[in-house]
């Protein structure tokens, strides 16, 4: 059988393209990363076409078959090399899974965008309440377990490890300190950091806050 | 795993389309399951305790353990009971491809066709533009075939029939005809209303889906 070509369309910024890469490196999957242009540039053909309906990165280019939407590319990834599997093996563990995916694709990345686009102290602290809400019941699935997954760090934690990247910048706006309010989650954060798979995929979170400033005084915010 | 005497308890709301989702899958696979309707505007204690994040249908209880989200509840029924009429294709990339098309079904459609029944003036406007674009998209994606699965009836036209009997809702709020702006789509709809038992005892009757408005 031929090698696999893989390739990944990115953005740096992007963690829903940091989750891809975490589980390429979980799976040990060699690819080629091509970096789309950041919100000033244009989209590149290459993008447009292999994802004509949402022009969205990231993409998973299989052979030059593209795979889009984070979770679903994640979902694909787990099938296609299912070496040291994500997802739990059981149907009802993967349906778990599936929910908590789920939950923290609707909700934390467009609860923490209300926070660092408000522009008066009352939208401010209704977005941290909001955004500090959501965390509550990731933190309650959590428990007092290591990872979402159990002892194995997997799908759920993979998708939200990619969103804590984002999560100073929350901070620095909203005037909060998750460790503040659920030391466990913060205790999860740190101890998947220390995996090499997260810390070489995701973008340094120093660097994403400066580009959360940068997005305000393009907005008018600040 | 399916147990020789599996309970199974689905807690629905006829006209939910997310519901009809699960309740085509379950006689897919003809498996039995008790039924039981909820109103919406006093839910059970049961649905809350089974839903207590999202408190919504439907909710499937198996042997005890809630599943929520019909997606989520769709592709259980397929794994649990999988020697049966699969609904998902068995290839990883034809598995992500159904599962890519459903999402924009509930990113995409849903918003604005509900915003057809709820808003006028120029947000109407707008959403009847967004609803008509996406129904073309996905008479694209179905092009030639009988249906999205293929030549079978499968996971992506179970995740959008349920939508049809909503398409009389759809288009005297929306002032549209779909089988003008989508006739493939309308087609492939009464296909599988003719030739699934599963589609056509589970859609209601758009009159009845219709008059939801008018009380």
């Amino acid at each position: 059988m031929g090698k696999d070509d893989v390739k990944l369309l990115s953005m740096w910024a992007s963690p829903f393209c940091m989750r891809v890469k975490v589980a390429l490196a979980e799976k040990e999957v060699a690819y080629e990363e091509i970096l789309e242009n950041d919100l000033m540039g244009g989209k590149t053909e290459l993008l447009i076409q292999s994802n004509p309906v949402h022009k969205q990165v990231p993409v998973l280019l299989h052979d030059d078959k593209p795979v889009v939407e984070s979770t679903n590319i994640l979902t694909y990834i787990d099938e296609v090399w299912p070496a040291k599997p994500l997802l739990p093996t059981c149907a009802y563990g993967k349906s778990r899974a599936r929910f908590w995916a789920d939950y923290i694709d609707r909700k934390v990345f467009p609860a923490g965008r209300n926070i660092w686009t408000a522009k008066e102290d009352g939208q401010v602290e209704s977005a941290r309440k909001e955004f500090l809400d959501i965390l509550m019941y990731l933190d309650g699935t959590l428990g007092d377990k290591d990872y979402f997954n159990g002892d194995n760090f997997g799908f759920v934690d993979i998708l939200l490890i990619g969103l804590t990247s984002w999560f100073p910048a929350f901070e620095k706006y909203g005037g909060f300190k998750v460790e503040d309010h659920y030391p466990k989650l913060a205790a999860w954060i740190t101890r998947s950091y220390a995996r090499k798979t997260v810390s070489e995929s995701l973008t340094n979170p120093e660097k994403i806050t400066n580009f959360v400033g940068m997005m305000r005084q393009m907005y008018g915010i600040e | 795993m399916a147990k020789q005497q599996d309970e199974l308890i689905l807690l629905d709301f006829w006209a939910s389309m997310f519901g009809m989702r699960v309740r085509i899958a379950l006689a897919e696979k003809g498996i039995p399951y008790e039924y039981r309707e909820e109103d919406l505007k006093n839910k059970s204690h049961l649905l809350l305790e089974s839903n207590p994040v999202h408190k919504k249908i439907p909710v499937l209880i198996h042997n005890g353990k809630p599943v929520s989200e019909s997606c989520i509840i769709v592709e259980y029924i397929d794994e649990v009971w999988k020697d049966k009429a699969p609904l998902l294709p068995s290839e990883p990339y034809a598995k992500a491809h159904a599962r890519f098309w459903t999402d924009f079904i509930d990113k995409k459609l849903y918003q604005p066709g509900r915003n057809l029944y709820t808003t006028k003036g120029e947000e109407l406007e707008a959403s009847r533009k967004d609803f008509i674009s996406c129904l073309k998209l996905l008479e694209g994606e179905l092009g030639d075939k009988p249906y999205f699965g293929g030549e079978s009836f499968g996971y992506l036209d179970i995740s959008l029939i349920p939508f049809y009997s909503w398409f009389q809702a759809y288009e005297t709020y929306g002032n549209f005809i779909t089988e003008h702006e989508s006739p493939k789509l309308i087609a492939w709809a009464k296909r599988c209303i003719q030739n699934k038992d599963s589609v056509s005892n589970t859609l209601p009757d758009l009159e009845k889906v219709l008059a939801l408005f008018n009380k």
